[in-house]
């Protein structure tokens, strides 16, 4: 009998990058396959899909994949993808990044890139720390837990990553965790389709590094840990605000409709070509 | 041909749209913001593409990421921003991409003055990102200039697949004169080399008899890896250092076999016992004073860079070889002359140096040349 091909490896690149960097257990993995599943269920062609990311363990995810993939500086990936897409506005542009990455040193970039509400998909693989660095604190570690540069318990305030996005102005944020990979499937592919910048945030999580370090097991119990402390937004509903601020509540928090950015530089271009003939100045001389 | 009286910031936009740029991500900043206020009006004209981003940083990113996706692109600056951008300038080198980085210089360190002149980026140019690089620097002394120089900058950033600095300093920049410019059509463009081999045998950093290997743009149907690691001929990456060492030679070969076609200077007679080797708004001072010490019948030589990197040794080294004394005028506390003394030895090189954005004098080149 035949052997079924597996419904990701035609679209995995198979000279020389298996197998992967990512550690036995590791969540990034599940954000990848989500990747490629709603790519398909999409029936994109993989000539006009394009993977951008920045550096960290999840900016190591568009190598293996086949599209268009661009692995770009630490937190900038969303200012490369927003050149690209303006150049190549057919091209549906995917930007997968860490949380240190997208709200850290890019933090930048992230709100500014959801504010002009450019056609992008963000991914942001949310393990709250610096994995490939060893388990530094980042901006979603949450208060108290302790990484590698802090011994005596983290005292920032974590960001509501999802919040951010939506006052920040994306059109579609949803949030999910990597136990939940049917959910996030879903959620990614109804991303790629918004037509505006989304955002969606894959809870994960760093039993290498952070994960010893507090204790918080192996990736079994590390994933498990998802699936008990993850409610529907529905049921989040139900609950106290003090029951609800130690959970990670999954759903779609924003699905808005509002004019895209290279629709609207489109219009800008025919707005300038109309000058033109009325201010008599012409490309090809002054 | 057109005659217009215009700023050297001009001249950069119309070079940059007759060089068919068609992708300009920039951030505001003093004294090079005309260049992106002309280009959002004037980009869009033709089908092209400008952002204002958030910051310097993004600027040359979002330039980047428009090449690969088959635009000309170019981004101006002045130093405080092209301190940001340096880390994308690594980025284009080691990726190849071709962009154009306009640094309109102003005195420095840190905000400095953001209205006086100064040349004081020439080493940050070539040596503001980390590890070994080649990169290709030019520097006009007129409006005109400014023009061909853009136009210049984008061929070569096309044809050796590499980022090009465009170094202008405030007077160029601002200064206005009358000129002539061509018909954007009869002006020589330089498309990058594309790829017309099957999907599968296409490698982005493979070997080539011009050491510059053809680029497909994202969405051609040539699907492969960008990345800032180092990387092999297909573009993944790599620790291998027989595949590292192919990489470092060829790209730094590149630039290096083509010094011929890159390097542009004018040379005035340049056999002379006294030679000023300059550029910038620093060579207007240098032909002044150079007339000056002629009137006096005082035989003196001048040699104008218009390429600062790479470094026209072989030139230099020719004028040492004859010359007694190489005068090198700047704005900056010697920066050039550095390269210069390494070429002609330090006991012939005279430094003329100011750094407080005023211009070096016709009269303090003059005082040099006579050894006062």
């Amino acid at each position: 009998m035949p052997q079924e091909e597996h419904s990701a490896y035609a679209y995995l690149r198979h000279t020389k990058k298996f197998p992967n960097v990512w550690c036995s257990g590791c969540g990034i993995g599940v954000v990848m396959g989500a990747l490629i599943r709603a790519v398909d269920r999409m029936g994109l062609s993989k000539d006009d899909v394009a993977v951008v990311s920045g550096i960290g363990c999840t900016g190591r995810m568009p190598v293996y994949l086949d599209f268009n993939t661009m692995h770009t500086t630490h937190g900038r990936a969303l200012a490369f993808a927003t050149g690209l897409k303006l150049a190549q506005p057919r091209l549906k542009v995917i930007v997968v990044m860490g949380d240190g990455d997208a709200l850290a040193i890019g933090g930048n970039h992230f709100i500014h890139a959801a504010r002009r509400n450019i056609d992008l998909t963000a991914i942001i693989v949310n393990n709250s720390t610096y994995g490939m660095t060893g388990g530094q604190y980042s901006p979603t570690t949450p208060l108290d837990l302790r990484a590698t540069t802090a011994p005596y318990g983290n005292i920032e305030q974590p960001f509501p990553v999802c919040d951010l996005a939506i006052a920040a102005g994306a059109s579609f944020v949803a949030r999910s965790t990597v136990y939940h990979a049917v959910e996030l499937d879903r959620y990614i592919e109804q991303a790629i389709r918004k037509n505006g910048f989304s955002l969606v945030e894959a809870v994960s999580y760093c039993h290498t590094t952070f994960g010893r370090i507090n204790k918080l097991g192996a990736a079994v119990q590390m994933m498990r840990q998802l699936k008990d402390n993850s409610v529907t937004r529905t049921a989040a509903d139900k609950l106290t605000s003090d029951e609800r601020a130690i959970k990670i509540v999954r759903g779609i928090f924003c699905d808005a409709d509002k004019p895209e950015y290279t629709a609207l530089y489109e219009q800008v271009i025919e707005r300038a070509q109309a000058s033109v003939g009325s201010n008599q100045r012409v490309a090809g001389g002054i | 041909m057109t005659v217009k009286l215009m700023q050297g910031n001009e001249a950069v936009a119309w070079g940059a749209l007759a060089a068919d740029c068609r992708f300009f991500g920039g951030y505001p900043i003093t004294p090079s913001t005309e260049i992106a206020e002309m280009l959002s009006r004037e980009l869009p004209k033709v089908g092209g593409k400008f952002i204002q981003m958030e910051d310097e940083i993004a600027s040359l990113a979002a330039c980047i990421g428009a090449s690969v996706g088959g635009l000309k692109s170019m981004t101006a600056t002045s130093g405080p921003g092209f301190s940001l951008m340096q880390e994308h300038i690594g980025y284009a080198a080691m990726t190849e991409v071709p962009c154009v980085i306009v640094d309109v210089q102003r005195l420095g360190p840190s905000t400095g003055q953001p209205t006086s002149p100064s040349q004081g980026d020439v080493m940050q140019a070539r040596w503001g990102t980390h590890g070994d690089h080649p990169i290709i620097a030019l520097s006009p002394t007129s409006v005109r200039q400014a023009f061909d120089l853009t136009v210049a900058a984008f061929n070569f950033s096309e044809r050796y697949r590499t980022p090009v600095i465009l170094l202008l300093d405030e007077v160029i920049g601002h200064m206005r004169e009358k000129v002539e410019l061509p018909d954007f059509e009869s002006v020589e463009r330089v498309e990058r080399v594309t790829t017309s081999v099957p999907p599968e045998w296409y490698k982005p950093y493979g070997d080539s008899p011009s050491d510059v290997p053809p680029m497909s743009n994202f969405g051609a149907g040539y699907r492969y890896h960008v990345t800032g690691l180092l990387h092999d001929v297909a573009g993944y990456p790599t620790q291998r250092i027989d595949e590292i060492d192919p990489w470092v030679e060829r790209v730094n070969r590149k630039i290096e076999r083509n010094v011929g076609d890159i390097v542009m200077v004018e040379e005035d007679n340049a056999a002379a016992r006294t030679v000023v080797v300059t550029y910038g708004a620093s060579a207007r001072s240098a032909r002044h004073a150079v007339k000056l010490a002629r009137q006096r019948r005082c035989k003196v030589g001048m040699v104008t860079l218009l390429t600062i990197w790479p470094f026209a040794e072989d030139v230099i080294a020719r004028v040492s070889r004859t010359a007694k004394r190489i005068i090198v005028p700047e704005m900056n506390l010697g920066q050039l002359a550095l390269e210069v003394e390494r070429v002609a030895g330090r006991n012939k090189v005279v430094r003329v140096n100011r750094a407080n954005g005023e211009m070096v004098t016709p009269q303090m080149i003059l005082n040099a040349i006579e050894g006062k």
